[in-house]
């Protein structure tokens, strides 16, 4: 077979590396400065901006908390109102839960995903950088509205009559409901682009049953997001109709139903969870198998297991709707269902157990984070196990006992392996190591702060202090613990200080990492650190579970795909057979524009319902300038580019 | 010795895939598996909101509470017309994927004509409903389900609107008969999910 490399040039043997690269660099990357920056879809850059804001809303966050805290270290405090208190907690939960946990895990997924399943970009990628718009663009309108003293008031999970409006005049709760839409939107696209990743573009030989756990952890995380989040829009769209045209989906006196509220915004806040705890176990893993030296220890129980959390995670809601009076008997499936996946999360933990004991562990900084993870996690787990029991819920719910079992399965089971992972991948995203001595301290203190926040947090649910109050008098016997519980929190603040130290120093003057400073076994430590534009010069072939590992001297690839071109290649989804070569979009205004005017929709609905009418013009135009072609149509279809 | 001096491995090249086609219809297709995703997600609003509506009627003690049933003409002929348009659609998509240039572009303007006439009737549908949605709970969720469906309606035809006129443009081949197949399999998934919202807004009340 000839081939025309001349006219359409490809990679192969007949360029060599150094010219290959320059090629492809020309062909993926953005153009310079600003321009570049509104226009790019890079899914390493967008994933950037994604961690960086996800990080800045942790902090946000966590301020917040710690102010919480302050107001809660002593009775009778008065740092903050009862006012302000009902905003800072409302505001700590929904800015955790929908601008920090979510958020970043699909950015980890972003950028990790397309590089370990060896593909040049992520599928979709004008959609992963519409998301990005979309999710900023939420996360600016609620702390614009806390900072305008419109700050939500009504709980992370606004419990209808109280956010209805009825109960809650002004627009505070019309903030958080419409920061919902921004922000389920953008996880819904981010959804769709992974798992279009993940299902076609893996690279050729990457079959299902050699797909990296962290990459089935991604998947099941985006399938889990593509049947909650609808609910949660769903739920917040009714609620604002109820709110702004006199809809009465939740008022009872006109046939409504307040549980309907709970009902659907737990059949989403349950699966979150999972949405936010599955990526961690593939963090974890990765870590895990890197750290351990071998590969993870069964393998396809582990991704039956990470399965079977995903669809029972559906199973579970109505556990966060004991105290409201519905059937016993349906209370008692929810009961079984919740103890039910604490099998699946034991098969991962033991399998971890086991892949550690058979291999070789070097306790580096990651290692030690993911075995912090394991002790928080279990003792989390095993709060979560007492708690579904029906009897012991309604003595502890709404109590302190129920904000610590929460906080140790959250920052259990997804801040302490975010850190984990942040020690493992920064040299892949800097080209740049981080300080394993600082990393020790990072670790050390924010397990003890951690501990030493939530664990009396326990024992004063249990002696009765309520969740939500802004203070409390003094001689309830709550002083004391409550006094250690604001020190841990210090101590979390001071930790996650060290990190921020550490990644700014380090990523100016850390060691050099090298392509694969771990000696890890997936394919995104088969490329440069920091990653080219086009991630791969050559499409890698893979022939086994663990492709770093099966060919140490060379990285078996496939030549022929274009150079002057944004192009890649579409595999079979069950085995990977390379199929198609697809083109890749390049860089576009258009996502910014469309995610401009559909933020213009949204904000304006708060106030008045035509904005859906009239905003619905503009996101309809840039949305098809977004698709239309921009260059005249190519002689042969070979040269066309989108 | 590494390629770029990091430290990354040489390539030894093992295959070709210059000779895979540029394009392919169905599960082949990137985009398909898109547009499953989106079915997906609005296919779970749509079951939600029909359970939201059994919710509802659950929990009242008469259903419809002091309404009247809605008329069934307009949605008589809607669901008709929206049922006979799945004969030129599965024509086009047939078309589309055999990249018949002439076919395409006639079906589609089809396609466009018979998306028009439902918009317009779906318009008569929301007076017959003889509820607004600030009467009831049963009110809301009956304008709720009828407007989450037209919202779907309009985006297919706009859809559809686009396509016909960038397949009378010379863009109009290759990988552009993908998405035209693509966005005839998504009419299909419009006409699918009418069925049951059809009932429950017409005959749910009646029946129940």
């Amino acid at each position: 077979m000839t081939l025309d490399t001349v006219n359409r040039p490809r990679d192969g043997e007949w360029l060599d590396e150094v010219a290959t690269r320059a090629r492809l660099d020309a062909t993926w990357g953005d153009a310079p400065g600003l321009w570049g920056a509104l226009t790019t879809v890079d899914h390493k850059r967008v994933a950037h901006r994604y961690l960086i804001t996800a990080f800045a809303f942790f902090v946000a966050g966590g301020l917040v908390a710690l102010l919480m805290r302050v107001q809660l270290s002593h009775a009778d405090e008065h740092v903050v109102g009862p006012d302000l208190y009902n905003q800072l907690f409302t505001m700590h939960g929904s800015t955790m839960m929908f601008l920090f946990a979510v958020p970043v895990m699909e950015a980890v997924a972003i950028y990790l995903v397309p590089l370990m399943v060896g593909t040049r970009g992520i599928a979709f990628p004008r959609l992963t950088a519409f998301s990005y718009w979309i999710y900023v663009a939420g996360g600016i309108l609620l702390w614009v509205a806390f900072a305008l003293n419109i700050g939500p008031d009504a709980g992370w999970f606004a419990y209808t009559p109280l956010s209805g409006p009825q109960y809650s005049a002004g627009k505070r709760v019309d903030m958080w409901a419409q920061m919902i839409t921004y922000t389920e939107l953008s996880g819904l696209a981010v959804a769709i682009s992974i798992i279009g990743t993940i299902l076609k573009q893996r690279a050729p030989g990457m079959s299902l049953n050699r797909m990296p756990l962290f990459v089935w952890s991604m998947l099941v995380m985006s399938l889990m997001i593509l049947f909650a989040m609808p609910a949660v829009m769903l739920a917040s769209t009714f609620l604002l109709m109820d709110r702004l045209v006199g809809t009465h989906f939740y008022n009872a006196a006109e046939g409504g139903d307040a549980l309907l509220w709970q009902h659907l915004f737990w059949f989403f806040g349950h699966p979150e969870v999972y949405i936010i705890f599955i990526p961690a176990l593939g963090i974890v893993s990765s870590v895990v198998s890197t750290f351990a030296r071998r590969s993870i220890f069964a393998y396809p129980l582990m991704v039956l297991a990470l399965i079977g959390i995903g669809f029972l995670a559906f199973g579970l809601w109505v556990h966060h709707m004991f105290a409201t009076g519905l059937p016993r008997l349906g209370n008692s499936f929810y009961t079984a269902a919740s103890m039910v996946i604490a099998v699946p999360s034991g098969v991962q933990i033991f399998c971890w157990i086991a892949t550690l004991w058979a291999g070789r562990p070097r306790f580096s900084t990651p290692l030690l984070f993911v075995i912090g993870f394991v002790i928080v996690f279990v003792l989390g787990g095993l709060t979560g196990v007492m708690l579904a029991s029906v009897p012991l819920d309604l003595q502890l719910h709404d109590t302190y006992f129920v904000v610590a079992h929460f906080h140790y399965v959250l920052i259990g089971g997804a801040v302490f392996p975010l850190f984990a992972g942040l020690y493992f991948w920064f040299p892949k995203l800097t080209g740049r190591m981080l300080s394993e001595r600082l990393g020790h301290w990072n670790f050390w203190v924010l397990f003890i702060g951690f501990n030493l926040t939530f664990f009396p947090m326990h024992y004063l649910g249990l002696a009765g202090m309520p969740r939500r109050i802004y203070t409390y008098a003094e001689g309830l016997g709550w002083d004391t613990l409550n006094s250690i519980a604001t020190v841990g929190a210090f101590l979390i603040a001071l930790s996650v200080l060290m990190a921020l130290i550490n990644m700014i120093v380090s990523a100016r003057n850390g060691p050099v990492a090298g392509a694969n400073p771990w000696g890890a076994p997936t394919l995104e430590w088969a490329t440069p650190s920091p990653p080219p534009s086009y991630n791969f010069a050559h499409i890698p072939l893979v022939s086994g579970d663990n492709p770093m590992w099966e060919h140490r001297e060379r990285l078996q690839v496939l030549r022929g795909l274009r150079l002057d071109k944004r192009e890649l290649v579409l595999t079979s989804a069950l085995d990977a057979t390379a199929d198609v070569r697809d083109p890749s979009a390049r860089p576009s205004i258009w996502p910014l524009l469309a995610a401009i005017a559909v933020s213009g929709l949204f904000l304006g609905s708060i106030f008045t319902p035509w904005a859906v009418v009239i905003g619905a013009v503009p996101a309809t135009i840039a949305l098809i300038a977004w698709f239309w072609p921009k260059d005249p149509p190519a002689e042969n279809e070979e040269d066309d580019e989108i | 010795m590494s390629p770029t001096g990091s430290g990354e491995l040489q390539p030894q090249f093992m295959g070709d895939l210059a000779t895979l086609p540029p394009h392919a219809h169905g599960n082949r297709s990137l985009t398909w598996w898109g547009m499953m995703g989106m079915i997906a997600i609005e296919g779970t609003a749509f079951v939600l909101a029909v359970a939201t509506y059994f919710y509802l009627a659950n929990q009242s003690p008469d259903w419809p509470p002091d309404a009247l049933l809605p008329e069934l003409l307009p949605g008589i002929l809607f669901t008709a017309l929206l049922l006979v348009s799945v004969i030129p659609n599965v024509w086009l998509q047939r078309v589309a994927e055999a990249e018949k240039p002439q076919p395409v572009r006639i079906a589609l303007v089809v396609m466009s004509l018979f998306g028009a006439a439902l918009v317009v009737i779906r318009y008569f549908e929301f007076p017959a409903l003889l509820v607004t949605w600030d009467r009831s709970a049963y009110g809301s969720i009956l304008v709720t389900l009828l407007g989450l469906h037209t919202v779907h309606l309009v985006t297919d035809l706009i859809d559809t609107l686009v396509l016909t006129v960038l397949m009378m443009t010379g863009h109009g081949k290759g990988r552009r008969f993908v998405d035209v197949a693509e966005n005839a399999i998504y009419w299909n998934f419009v006409v699918i999910t009418w069925i049951p919202i059809y009932l429950v807004v017409y005959f749910a009340a009646r029946w129940l």
